[in-house]
């Protein structure tokens, strides 16, 4: 129902360069204590070409939300468009990369193969998959690891795999969640500031989603801070930093009043107090 | 030196002195080479002065039962010495081995691993010759190795055909389509939860099944030549096959999943290029598990009527006709090959799950 109805509203519906479009958005699990509101009216925009960070604590519904983009959960109401098809549609279509807080590579294939794994779902031709296979590895900085097995590498190499498997089929979408939450703070700024290059090299639209302050300001034109019972929307952030962002743009004033602004907008969700 | 090898070269060492000791009551000449290895065995006592290498250990624990063996026919009724040489010989082989495994742990003594349970086995056998002889054991309560060898040997075209009979024929044969049918309809079960509540229950209802009972209704509905024997070993393999591969095809977790979710894969992608390579450590133990499943079901059944030829057939007849050592014979044929059935398949699990953790440490 939900499904035909957004189908049917495109038309005059969200802008055409919109790739994500929320309208009243919820969803609610139930569980044996009762229904728990995992997302509620949740109303976003997300343009093509932006970096959009989710953040706030456990629970508010921010890996929820880009599951629900993925198809991967069913939204209760409200309607949610990606390149101006459903979900379903858009999963289809291979829309998106999804790039999971695990990297959940293969341990019975290499690196290489990994990588192909979609491209042999997808049908590639077998000449494509290997010009592709070799452009990613050496876009995540990986070239010289094809014929390791996963389990060889070290976590953060493991990860860039992972990215480079969601990068492979070039969907204009990568949804990241939370790819760097395993990792340490040292092999995590490196990542960062790949990511940043990879994504002016690439002009995708990434969402991404953390719970550290510094990363989503750090990486983002837009913050979405969420609050928690229920999982909602409490501000949008639209960042003031420059597209070209050394590390240590992280001790400028304005990424200090940005950083500000986030904690506020948690503070506001009741993030900070304490959970009964 | 441990603890362990300082014991076991003291006593090995103080049995032979005193059993040098007591073989002087017997004239020189008999058992000379029993003698010489009381000797050579109380010498070795002086390791506690002088260095003795751990091949040292193995020959004099060689030549221990070259001469226990030469001294069995000299010495009947067998005095205590020839015991004593027994239980030194045991001790000196146990001492060698310990060496050579610390040797090995060390880094000293590479590529001489097998050594050890070769040792072990030969040393079993040692003992089970000497005290089977040397104690005049009743060949129907246990014959001698030499003896059981001897048979296997002699018996040669009968063992070849009960091998055929009941190995090559119905054990295999029942083997691969037991397993087979296991894993399709585990892969049934898995495309539909009505086939799975009514499926699983009577796949673990068969398994309940004595294979007493079933084996001579076998005969019936097959006859008595090796199908009914391959029937009894379907309806024993089916079951492990079955349950392994369904829980193997849960194995996989929810990301790797989700993974494929994303990249709309069809179920029989997700099949081929996840699950059942996720499942194959579950689907490679149900395999182990039947190889020896397989030829203990062949064997029994072929007690409930069967050609004259069969390893079960010559099992259950020789053991009416006191004939015991062939008996031996035929399950250590069982075992040698229910060994390389096993072994072989281990061998191929080893090269496909090579990425599993507990395969993947292991050189």
């Amino acid at each position: 129902m939900t499904t035909d109805l957004s189908a049917a509203n495109m038309d005059k519906g969200p802008p055409p360069q919109a790739v994500v479009s929320a309208q009243n958005l919820s969803l609610t699990f139930g569980t044996n204590d009762g229904p728990v509101h995992a997302l509620s009216d949740v109303n976003l925009t997300i343009a093509k070409g932006e970096f959009v960070s989710f953040i706030g604590p456990s629970g508010c519904g921010k890996t929820t939300f880009l599951r629900t983009i993925a198809d991967l959960e069913q939204p209760s109401s409200g309607t949610l468009s990606i390149n101006g098809m459903t979900p379903r549609q858009a999963r289809e279509t291979r829309a998106y990369g999804y790039v999971f807080q695990a990297p959940a590579l293969y341990p019975w294939r290499t690196i290489e193969k990994n990588v192909a794994l979609p491209l042999e779902i997808m049908g590639y031709p077998k000449a494509e998959q290997a010009q592709r296979i070799a452009r990613t590895m050496e876009l995540v900085n990986l070239a010289g690891f094809e014929q390791k097995f996963p389990w060889q590498l070290s976590g953060g190499m493991q990860q860039r795999a992972s990215i480079a498997r969601a990068l492979a089929f070039d969907a204009d979408l990568l949804l990241m969640d939370e790819p760097f939450g395993a990792l340490d703070e040292i092999v995590r700024d490196h990542l960062n500031s790949e990511l940043l290059k990879l994504w002016a090299a690439t002009n995708k639209t990434i969402c991404f989603v953390t719970h550290s302050i510094p990363e989503a300001v750090y990486l983002s034109t837009k913050i979405v801070v969420m609050s928690p019972r229920p999982g909602r929307v409490t501000d949008v952030i639209e960042s003031t930093l420059p597209k070209e962002r050394p590390l240590d743009i992280r001790e400028t004033p304005e990424f200090l009043a940005i950083a500000a602004r986030v904690r506020d907008g948690l503070r506001a969700g009741h993030s900070y107090e304490d959970v009964v | 030196m441990s603890q362990l090898q300082y014991y076991l070269a003291l006593v090995a060492g103080g049995l032979c002195a005193a059993g040098l000791a007591l073989s002087f009551a017997t004239p020189l000449e008999t058992a000379l080479v029993l003698k010489a290895f009381l000797a050579l065995g109380f010498l070795s006592l002086l390791r506690f002065t002088l260095p003795l290498g751990l091949w040292a250990d193995g020959a004099v624990a060689a030549l221990g039962a070259v001469a226990v063996l030469a001294g069995l026919a000299a010495l009947d009724p067998a005095p205590p010495f020839f015991w004593m040489a027994l239980i030194a010989t045991w001790l000196f082989a146990w001492l060698f081995v310990e060496r050579l495994a610390a040797a090995i742990r060390a880094g000293r003594a590479t590529g001489f691993g097998m050594l050890i349970p070769l040792v072990f086995g030969v040393s079993i056998l040692l003992f089970w010759e000497v005290v089977t002889r040397g104690t005049h054991v009743p060949q129907v309560i246990l014959p001698p190795p030499s003896q059981v060898w001897t048979r296997l040997i002699a018996s040669l075209p009968t063992l070849w055909a009960d091998f055929q009979q009941t190995f090559l024929k119905a054990v295999l044969a029942g083997y691969i389509m037991g397993c087979a049918a296991g894993f399709a309809v585990a892969i049934l079960v898995d495309r539909s939860p009505f086939l799975k509540a009514g499926l699983l229950p009577t796949g673990n209802f068969v398994s309940a099944l004595p294979i007493i009972g079933i084996a001579p209704i076998m005969v019936m509905w097959f006859g008595f030549d090796w199908q009914s024997k391959a029937a009894v070993v379907v309806a024993m393999t089916f079951f492990p096959m079955l349950v392994n591969t369904v829980s193997g095809l849960n194995a996989a977790s929810s990301i790797e999943r989700d993974l494929m979710r994303t990249y709309a894969a069809n179920y029989w992608q997700t099949l081929f290029k996840l699950r059942l390579p996720a499942a194959a450590p579950f689907i490679f133990n149900a395999l182990k598990i039947n190889s020896t499943l397989a030829l203990i079901g062949a064997i029994v059944a072929e007690f409930f009527g069967t050609p004259i030829v069969g390893m079960g057939f010559r099992i259950s007849t020789e053991v009416g006709r006191l004939n015991i050592d062939l008996v031996w014979a035929e399950i250590a044929m069982a075992a040698v090959a229910g060994s390389a059935f096993y072994g072989v398949i281990a061998l191929v699990e080893r090269s496909v799950t090579f990425w599993h953790p507990s395969v993947r440490g292991r050189a």
